[in-house]
């Protein structure tokens, strides 16, 4: 969902421990001594990033300087959509600027209820829950439906509000290698047949932007009795028939027992959700503590929310924009000679993949500098040690706009020294 | 049903091809504070000894595995358990 720099996202680390009479935030030492060394060597803080004024989804100005946004997950570029700032617009005149309450109490205003009947029809599924953020559909769906003695199998390199998920629940936790079958097959198969497991995948994977087999593994997931939750924050709009993911696109309607999303990418705003068609899935509702023991969202959140998903089920120009945009990324980059983290454009990410840390921040202060903006990832949070420069494409990206970031990167791989000069 | 002992000299041989520092190994040593692994490679290891033994070992079990003999109990008792 959203990375956040020197905290992991994919992988849960030891937690610090502290020496006994020491400070309690001595144990954050580490981290800062981290921070302070790579500001030492001169670059700009690649998670202190100020947007001054935003022009529209493609667009933001960034220390005075005009730059193109390609960092920004805001796929199909909704955030400026007319329709969608006028719903929020009329919200925040008619029903204020928040609601003071849970979703329980005296949090569920018409618009809440709209955007929960825009993903029921957006989904084609009966069961629809909107959490305050995507994190918060993790935390709280994870955590709540598999209780002691139950299992939860998720893959290694899931989001950290699936780990923490996992970790705020009573269950089994029990991972497999990334985006095994046959790891998960044989995990599965190791665990006691009777107690209720639940297998979590998510649809793309947002490091390195590759796509889960997901067909063969929710047969695999059936074959051992699992119910599975599909992750589908960074493919709402653009695969399948209908927008609906990754499990669409390879036809898994109605084997996927849980779908979680977020109001944050593709929908243009901010809040999470899960959809279901478990006859008991709304009861959830009730048991379910990130769901409860918060604020909702407000009106005018909501109210885009629901113009948006509404727009996005028929949004079939934009959906051929963005693949086409992705493609004529992923291979300007490859033609420059860059290593990607897929083959081919399977998602709206484009992954370069660096040698280490000193050339990754060299080239995104390049990039910076000369008004492009990609997000920087480091270990622990990507696969494998790696450093990475990822991309995300928006609908709204113009060829010209594209054309413009491919030299661009030439230029910043040749100043890092990740292209010959 | 291998012993403990068996168990032991096991997962002394799969600490080997991970033990890049050479450090020597006994019951007391431990995975982070002696073999200094990142979470990558306790989880490449761990794997390693799951598939000798044909056993699961939970997050939630290592979360208590510190040191090389604390895994030999564990794995002792898994396999008591099938």
């Amino acid at each position: 969902m959203t990375e956040t720099g020197l905290q992991p996202e994919a992988l849960p680390v030891e937690p610090p421990v502290n020496e006994p009479g020491r400070d309690l935030f001595s144990k954050f030492d580490p981290l800062i001594a981290e921070r302070e060394a790579l500001l030492a060597t001169g670059v700009a803080d690649p998670f202190a990033i100020v947007m001054e004024q935003v022009r529209s989804p493609t667009e933001a100005v960034i220390r005075g300087r005009e730059t193109i946004l390609l960092g920004t997950y805001n796929y199909m570029g909704m955030t400026f959509d007319a329709d969608v700032l006028a719903a929020g617009q009329a919200a925040l005149r008619d029903f204020g600027s928040g609601t003071n309450g849970s979703r329980m109490l005296n949090g569920t205003f018409r618009d809440h209820v709209a955007a929960e009947d825009a993903l029921r029809a957006f989904y084609d599924m009966p069961g629809a829950i909107v959490f305050s953020t995507g994190y918060q559909a993790n935390l709280g769906v994870i955590s709540t439906i598999a209780g002691r003695g139950e299992y939860v199998i998720l893959d290694a390199d899931s989001h950290a509000s699936i780990y923490d998920g996992c970790k705020m629940g009573d269950a089994e936790v029990v991972r497999f290698r990334h985006n095994s079958v046959a790891d998960l097959d044989r995990r599965l198969g190791r665990l006691p047949p009777a107690p209720g497991k639940l297998v979590v995948l998510e649809g793309v994977y947002s490091m390195l932007g590759d796509v889960a087999p997901l067909a063969e593994m929710v047969a695999v997931a059936k074959k051992h009795n699992a119910m599975v939750l599909v992750d589908e924050a960074h493919s709402m709009g653009f695969y399948g028939p209908n927008g609906r993911g990754v499990y669409e696109e390879q036809g898994l309607e109605g084997q996927v027992d849980f779908v979680i999303g977020t109001f944050s990418k593709s929908v243009g705003t901010v809040g999470g959700f899960c959809v279901s068609s478990h006859p008991k899935f709304e009861a959830l509702r009730l048991a379910c503590r990130p769901y409860i023991f918060t604020a909702s969202l407000p009106p005018s959140v909501v109210a885009t929310a629901a113009a948006s998903i509404n727009k996005l089920a028929v949004a079939r120009t934009k959906r051929e924009r963005l693949w086409s945009n992705a493609r004529r990324l992923h291979t300007g980059l490859t033609d420059l000679g860059l290593k990607l983290g897929t083959e081919r454009a399977e998602s709206a990410i484009v992954a370069v993949i660096l040698d280490d840390q000193i050339q990754a921040v060299t080239m995104w202060q390049a990039l910076l500098e000369s008004g492009v903006y990609v997000n920087m990832a480091r270990p622990p949070a990507t696969p494998a040690g790696t450093f990475l420069l990822r991309c995300s494409l928006c609908a709204e990206h113009r060829d010209e706009q594209i054309d413009v970031v491919i030299q661009r990167f030439a230029a910043a791989a040749r100043v890092a020294g990740a292209l010959p000069g | 049903m291998p012993d403990r002992a068996e168990v032991l000299d096991a997962v002394v041989q799969e600490i080997e091809p991970f033990n890049n520092k050479n450090v020597p190994v006994t019951e007391a040593t431990g995975f982070q504070n002696d073999l200094e692994w990142d979470s990558l490679t306790v989880m490449d290891f761990v794997a390693a000894v799951e598939d000798r033994f044909d056993i699961v070992i939970t997050m939630n079990m290592q979360a208590e595995i510190e040191t090389v003999g604390q895994l030999a109990d564990a794995v002792t008792k898994l396999k008591a358990e099938q």
